[in-house]
């Protein structure tokens, strides 16, 4: 567990050490070409907003509702042979279909049960390993009229279910 | 697919707990939503605008094009149909590269770019070649150095330890896409000559 937390802790500080001095010894204009990155940032923040209120208020009325918690418990006596906490079942369903969803849900899961216990922990390790892989495999496939597409979904989706079954295991070994 | 999903959960929400009698619970979960939106943009904000700024620092030196030499022995794994086409290649590396560091605006482009490429190569133009399926199931396995949102999104709801999960995130990721390789080489294999 420390040595896991040693390198976590450390990656984002040498990242931006080894290539801010990576910058320095090209002789890169090191802040003028962050500013103009950090601009970006605003841009691609702002942009998603819209979205987020939208689906923000859609899982916020699936949980009020009482609609989240009786689907969580429909699915809790299968995801219980698992060993799978039926909290984190709607952002695994969410997950490949759309990014900003699984924002908002990730975001409601993380908040629901603490953003630092078990539950929190491996939403974000879900979040982290896993694409919005639906979404992929349709921009990539019609931008060249693709009609068939040889079971890609399969692969794909197992891959991320594979990320999923290893974020879960992962917290329950640590 | 959000014209799909998003009018579902309104009016199964609405329909279900108006009739279980939680309309004070839905008026305030209205308002709750439109602040927990605005409140993690913000959040988000600082997050998102650093590391657009670091590796847009990382896009003017000459570490992308070492890293594209670094993966070419892994390409020629993956990719065994493109091994003399060197100009498909480099754009799937410049795509992975993007995608490891966390540049996802560039990553798109430059993909969609080599999927163009792809299909000029591609005997059947309706159905995906093997390139094309590795290179979209790589695609979906995130692979990236610093999981820049979940980080952010931690950070604004106050974890002890946001960089916590990077670690863990790694493994994951790496098991993930080691499968889905794995997977996709069988069903290559399994749908070869399918048409």
């Amino acid at each position: 567990m420390q040595v896991i937390n040693f390198f976590s802790n450390l990656a984002m500080p040498m990242v931006i050490f080894f290539i801010v001095l990576y910058g320095v010894t090209e002789k890169v204009k090191v802040f003028d070409n962050f500013l103009e990155g950090a601009k970006e940032g605003i841009k691609t923040t702002f942009s998603i907003l819209p979205t987020l209120i939208g689906l923000f208020l859609a899982i916020g009325v699936l949980r009020s509702s009482g609609v989240l918690d009786f689907i969580i418990k429909l699915s809790s006596p299968i995801l219980e042979i698992f060993n799978f906490p039926s909290e984190l079942m709607p952002l695994a369903i969410l997950r490949p279909i759309s990014g900003s969803a699984s924002i908002a849900v990730a975001t409601d899961i993380m908040k629901q049960a603490g953003v630092d216990s078990l539950i929190g922990n491996i939403a974000s390790t879900i979040m982290g390993s896993t694409e919005t892989t639906l979404y992929t495999i349709a921009i990539y496939t019609s931008c060249i009229k693709i009609k068939k597409t040889r079971f890609i979904l399969l692969a794909a989706l197992t891959a991320d279910i594979t990320g999923i079954i290893v974020s879960n295991l992962i917290w329950n070994f640590l | 697919m959000l014209n799909i999903i998003f009018p579902i959960f309104i009016l199964i929400s609405f329909a279900f707990g108006i009739s279980t009698g939680r309309v004070e619970d839905l008026n305030n979960s209205i308002f709750d939503s439109t602040n927990q939106a605005i409140t993690l943009s913000f959040e988000l904000l600082g997050t998102m605008c650093l590391w657009s700024g670091i590796m847009n620092i990382v896009s003017k030196t000459s570490l992308i094009s070492k890293l594209i030499k670094l993966l070419s022995p892994i390409l020629n794994f993956l990719f065994p149909d493109l091994k003399e086409n060197k100009k498909i290649k480099k754009e799937i590396s410049m795509n992975i590269v993007a995608n490891i560091l966390g540049l996802g605006n560039a990553a798109t482009p430059l993909g969609l770019k080599a999927m163009k490429s792809m299909q000029e190569e591609n005997r059947n133009k309706d159905i995906l070649s093997d390139s094309m399926m590795m290179f979209i199931v790589i695609n979906t396995a995130s692979i990236q150095l610093i999981p820049t949102t979940v980080i952010a999104i931690r950070n604004s709801l106050g974890s002890n330890n946001p960089c916590s999960i990077i670690f863990p995130t790694w493994v994951a990721t790496i098991i993930a896409a080691i499968v889905g390789v794995f997977i996709t080489k069988f069903v290559i294999k399994l749908t070869k000559g399918v048409k």
